[in-house]
C-alpha cells in the first residue's frame, strides 16, 4: 500500500517534469532546446545503432575499477591511520593536500605525466576519492569497540574470522557512507577526465556534441547516464544498506 | 573418555595500570598467589575494584602486562580452550543468537553440538533472533551457550548475572550448575554477590581491597544439593562475610565449621 502510494507519487513527479520541459521547449523553439519526444526518440536511436551503448561501456568500467581501486586502498590507509600514530602523522598533510587539490588539477597533471592513458584517467579518478574515503574509514575504525575485540581474542577467533565477522560489520556503515559519497564524486570527475584526455565514453561523447551543437544527442547521453546513476543507487546501494542494517531494531 | 580439565597456578607478583594524565599509576594486584584444581569450582570475591576482572583478564591472555607467572596443567599442548563469560554479554549485534555462538565453534560443522547447547540453555526458539532482540536474561543465556560452545577446559565468569533481577538470576546459576555437571570444565566465577558465591563454589577466594591478593579463602565440602535449604546458605554466606571481614580470625573457624574436603 505504501508502496503503492510512493510509487504514484514518483510518477507525479515525473511527469510535472515532462511537462515543464515539454511547455519550456514550445516556448523557446528552438532547434537547440528539444523536448522529450525528440530526446526519447534519439536516445532509443542511439541505443539501438549509435555510440551510447559502447560509450557508456567505456565510462561504466572507469568508473568501477577507479572506485574500487579507491574503496580498497582508502579502506586499509584510514583502517592503518587509525590503529598508528605515527602512520597518521605520516599521511595525514597527504591526506588534506588531495581533499582539497581541485580534481582538475590532478586530472591535468596525470595526463602531463603520463600521457593521454587509461591510467591517468583512471589513476585521476582514484586519486580525487581516495581522501574522502581514508576520512571516513579512519573515523570508523577509531571507534571500533575493544570489548568485542577482547571477546574475539579471548575466543582464539584469528585474524580472518576477527575481520569478517566482527571488525568489518563494524566499519560497514562507514563504509556505505564513503562509497555513496564516493560514488557521487565519481560519476561528475570521470566525466571532467574523459572530457580532457580519452577517446570514448560518455564525457569525449559529450565534448563531441558540445561542439556540434547537437543539443538532443547531449541530453539524451545525460539521461542514459543518469538513468544509470539510478539505477546504481536503487538497486545496489539502497538494498545493501537495507541488508546492513537489518540487525538493529 | 575422561573429560580433560585443567589446573591453573597463578603467581602475580604485581600488576599495574599506567595512570591516565593527571593520575599517577595504579596498582591492581600484588602478591597474588592462587592454584584453581582441575574441576575445581572456585569463586573469587572481594570489594569492587581489587583487580577481580584484572585476575581473569591475565589469565585469559588478555592481558600479559603484568609481572609473574601463569601456568596450566596439564600444560602439554597449547593454552588450555577457555570460555569467558564477560559482565555484559558482548555478543556481535550483527549476528543472531545461533551465529554468534557457532562462531566461537573450532570446528564449524559442529551443528548437531551446536543445537543441542541452544537447547540445553532455552534459546532454541530464539536461535534466529539478533542480540538487540533478546531480554537481558536471553542474552546471558546466548552468552553462555557461546562459552559452552567451545567444550572449555576453562570457564572464566565475570559477574555473568549483574543485574538480572533475583529469579533469573537463580535460574541461570541452576542452568550454570546443570551445564558444568554435564560438561565438565574447571570454573573461575567472580562475583561479589555473597550469596552467589556460597550457592555455586567449592572453593571461595576472598581478595583484599587494592592492590587485590588472596587475603582468605573458604572451601565448602558440603554438596550443592546439601546447601538448599535457606538456613544452611544463610550460614555459609555469614560465616564468608565474617572471613571477608576478619580475615585471619576467621579463618579458623571456617576450617572447623566446614572440613576441608578430600582430594
Amino acid at each position: 500500500m505504501r508502496l503503492r502510494v510512493a510509487l504514484a507519487e514518483r510518477v507525479a513527479s515525473l511527469l510535472v517534469l515532462l511537462v515543464a520541459w515539454e511547455a519550456a521547449s514550445r516556448w523557446a523553439h528552438s532547434r537547440l532546446f528539444p523536448g522529450p519526444e525528440a530526446v526519447l526518440a534519439t536516445l532509443a536511436d542511439e541505443a539501438a545503432h549509435g555510440g551510447l551503448v559502447h560509450d557508456l561501456g567505456a565510462t561504466l568500467a572507469r568508473v568501477a575499477v577507479a572506485f574500487t581501486l579507491a574503496m580498497v586502498i582508502g579502506t586499509v590507509l584510514g583502517i592503518a591511520m587509525a590503529r598508528s600514530r605515527a602512520i597518521d602523522t605520516l599521511l595525514d598533510s597527504g591526506v588534506v593536500l588531495l581533499l582539497n587539490l581541485p580534481a582538475l588539477v590532478i586530472a591535468v597533471l596525470l595526463y602531463i605525466w603520463l600521457g593521454l592513458t587509461e591510467a591517468a584517467a583512471i589513476g585521476a579518478v582514484t586519486l580525487s576519492k581516495l581522501p574522502t574515503v581514508v576520512v571516513t574509514l579512519r573515523e570508523g575504525a577509531r571507534t571500533l569497540d575493544r570489548d568485542l575485540a577482547d571477546m574475539a581474542r579471548s575466543f582464539d577467533l584469528g585474524i580472518w574470522r576477527t575481520l569478517r565477522h566482527v571488525t568489518l560489520p563494524q566499519l560497514a556503515p562507514f563504509f556505505l557512507v564513503a562509497s555513496r559519497t564516493g560514488l557521487a564524486l565519481i560519476w561528475k570527475i570521470v566525466l571532467v577526465v574523459e572530457l580532457l584526455g580519452r577517446p570514448d565514453g560518455i564525457g569525449y561523447a559529450i565534448q563531441v556534441f558540445f561542439q556540434l551543437f547537437d543539443v538532443r544527442r547531449l541530453i539524451a547521453y545525460a539521461l542514459a547516464f543518469v538513468a544509470v546513476v539510478l539505477a546504481v543507487e536503487w538497486g545496489v546501494l539502497q538494498p545493501l544498506e537495507r541488508r546492513l542494517a537489518r540487525w538493529r531494531r | 573418555m575422561a573429560p580433560v580439565t585443567v589446573a591453573i597456578t597463578v603467581a602475580i607478583d604485581e600488576k599495574r595500570y599506567s595512570g591516565r594524565a593527571g593520575a599517577g599509576p595504579v596498582t591492581a594486584l600484588r602478591g597474588l598467589h592462587a592454584r584453581i584444581g582441575p574441576s575445581e569450582f572456585c569463586v573469587v570475591t572481594g570489594p569492587s575494584g581489587c583487580g577481580k576482572t584484572t585476575l581473569l583478564n591475565i589469565i585469559a591472555g588478555l592481558d600479559r602486562d603484568f609481572s609473574g607467572t601463569l601456568s596450566f596443567a596439564p600444560s602439554d599442548g597449547d593454552r588450555p580452550r577457555i570460555g569467558y563469560v564477560f559482565q555484559s554479554p558482548r555478543l556481535l549485534p550483527w549476528r543472531t543468537v545461533r551465529e554468534n555462538v557457532a562462531l566461537v565453534q573450532p570446528h564449524r560443522a559442529e551443528l548437531a553440538v551446536l543445537e543441542r547447547l541452544l537447547a540445553d540453555v532455552g534459546m532454541a526458539d530464539m536461535a534466529g533472533a539478533y542480540p538487540v532482540q533478546l531480554s537481558g536474561g536471553m542474552a546471558r543465556r546466548a552468552a553462555l551457550a557461546r562459552a559452552f560452545a567451545i567444550a572449555p577446559d576453562l570457564l572464566l565468569m565475570d559477574e555473568p548475572f549483574l543485574s538480572l533481577d533475583a529469579a533469573a538470576a537463580d535460574h541461570l546459576r541452576s542452568l550454570l550448575l546443570r551445564l558444568v555437571s554435564t560438561r565438565p570444565a574447571t570454573v573461575l566465577f567472580v562475583t561479589h554477590d555473597f550469596g552467589e558465591a556460597v550457592t555455586l563454589a567449592d572453593r571461595i577466594l576472598v581478595l583484599s581491597p587494592a592492590p587485590g591478593r588472596v587475603m582468605a579463602e573458604m572451601p565448602i565440602a558440603l554438596a550443592r544439593t546439601e546447601r538448599g535449604d535457606p538456613d544452611t546458605l544463610s550460614a555459609l554466606r555469614a560465616e564468608l562475610a565474617r572471613l571477608a571481614d576478619h580475615p585471619i580470625a576467621a579463618a579458623n573457624t571456617a576450617k572447623t565449621a566446614f572440613p576441608q574436603r578430600n582430594g
